[in-house]
């Protein structure tokens, strides 16, 4: 990390459409009461401590963090499940590519269980799958990774609620203010539409933009069929430069 | 000078849920072996110039119960009021002083960061901002992350670009972290209530 500036690093970024992210206090999601601020957000013009942010180059990353199917095996045995690969592009809302930007991800087991000393469903750990890893994005801004599908799971929300099959994801950006945590779920899940969590999202737009959709093309065959999940940041306006004074 | 309209809107927030730690800070919530360390668990690479510093920042919840289950990241400019980043992406090379922490809340809702104290870096308004850790709060129960600062009591806050769009001045006190100790800093982040924390829009 040698202190380059990128062009346009310090543009501004487009308003936050929380209209369309969910509110802070959403009843269905009980856990938001008490943990979500009453006071209105203080509208804050970009300063230059929120338009840079972390970068992380490849040269931290294990050659297995984005191979889930085998970056816990104890012995060489694979993850149990249904092998797939996720992969897709992380854009900015002018669909521009975000190439060198850290994705991780996290997710339960096959049967749902999360490997977590705070998770206590019943359904067993699969010994060779912690469910976590990272990626790069590439100068295209792809990510990539393996793993098994997910499974649903309850959780003490309503006296019956589970989560549809999802997949966490962690992105950052080039900009402190485009951190961004979200979920990912499966084409053609029906519990996507019982879901508080998913719920707390108002317009069903927005949560298909959060449905991953099965890709045949990229399937690999006998192994691991592949899902593609896109991921939009916010997008930023350059800074206009006296080399360049139209901005870009 | 106009620009071109958005074409896509940005993925919209989820949780990150109470097992966030999977996949931000694995060995912090035991299990080892897959990253070397997590990530941000060190800011400090060898020799740095400034002060160093340690912030202890605790999640308190609106029922006052303190959040064992969230997770902090903090951007903070370095002694000289400078960025680390952006860097090219591929560099080989670690900085000695990264910026950027992440750490997860113990059973009593604090994080605990080792750092330097931040230099003053330019406002939009061209006059230095007082010095200031940018923060950044997930958990269970939080659908969007939260996004607020840190001042420190034994600066001169006055003037402070930030500070002063608060309109209600007892609510600057908010972002001001306490003294608590030799190079030691608190700072009580309420989500809600009587002493709620100015969150921003950014």
């Amino acid at each position: 990390m040698s202190g380059i500036i990128l062009p346009g690093a310090d543009g501004v970024l487009y308003q936050r459409d929380r209209a369309w992210h969910p509110a802070a206090d959403t009843p269905g999601y009980k856990s938001t009461t008490f943990r979500a601020p009453k006071h209105s957000l203080l509208a804050l013009g970009p300063t230059k401590s929120e338009m840079t942010g972390p970068t992380f180059g490849h040269e931290k990353l294990g050659p297995l963090d984005n191979d889930l199917i085998r970056n816990f095996s104890q012995d060489g045995t694979e993850a149990i499940g249904q092998r797939m690969i996720v992969y897709g592009q992380v854009l900015d809302e002018n669909a521009r590519a975000v190439p060198g930007t850290l994705v991780e991800f996290w997710q339960a087991n096959a049967g749902g269980r999360y490997r977590h000393k705070k998770e206590a469903y019943l359904a067993a750990l699969d010994p060779n799958f912690a469910g976590f890893g990272r990626a790069v994005t590439d100068e295209n801004g792809f990510y990539s990774f393996r793993t098994v599908k997910p499974g649903a799971y309850p959780w003490p929300n309503g006296g019956n609620d589970w989560r549809p099959a999802h997949i966490h994801f962690s992105v950052f950006g080039h900009a402190f203010a485009q951190r961004l945590i979200t979920q990912m779920y499966f084409e053609g899940d029906p519990m996507i539409w019982q879901c508080p969590i998913v719920a707390t999202i108002n317009d069903k737009a927005a949560i298909d933009q959060l449905t991953a959709r099965l890709d045949r093309h990229n399937t690999t065959p006998m192994d691991a069929l592949a899902y593609r999940f896109d991921i939009v940041l916010r997008g930023r306006r350059s800074t206009m430069f006296e080399n360049k004074l139209e901005g870009n | 000078m106009l620009h071109p309209v958005p074409t896509l809107k940005e993925s919209p927030s989820q949780t990150a849920g109470p097992y966030v730690h999977i996949g931000m800070t694995p060995n912090f919530c035991d299990l080892p072996g897959v990253y070397a360390a997590d990530m941000g668990s060190t800011m400090i690479n060898g020799d740095v110039e400034g002060e160093r510093i340690t912030l202890s920042i605790r999640l308190i919840d609106g029922a006052g119960v303190p959040l064992s289950d969230g997770l902090v990241e903090i951007w903070q400019a370095d002694a000289s009021g400078s960025f680390v980043s952006p860097t090219a992406p591929n560099s080989n090379s670690v900085p000695a002083f990264t910026g950027w922490g992440r750490q997860a809340s113990d059973a009593n809702g604090v994080t605990v960061f080792e750092t330097i104290k931040p230099g003053r870096v330019a406002g939009p308004d061209g006059k230095p901002m007082a010095p200031h850790v940018s923060l950044w709060i997930v958990a269970r129960g939080i659908n969007i992350g939260l996004q607020t600062r840190l001042y420190f009591e034994d600066e001169d806050n006055e003037g402070d670009f930030v500070l002063n769009k608060i309109m209600d001045k007892r609510r600057r006190q908010t972002l001001i972290a306490r003294k608590d100790g030799a190079r030691r800093y608190h700072l009580d982040i309420h989500l809600q209530g009587e002493k709620e924390t100015v969150f921003f829009d950014i």
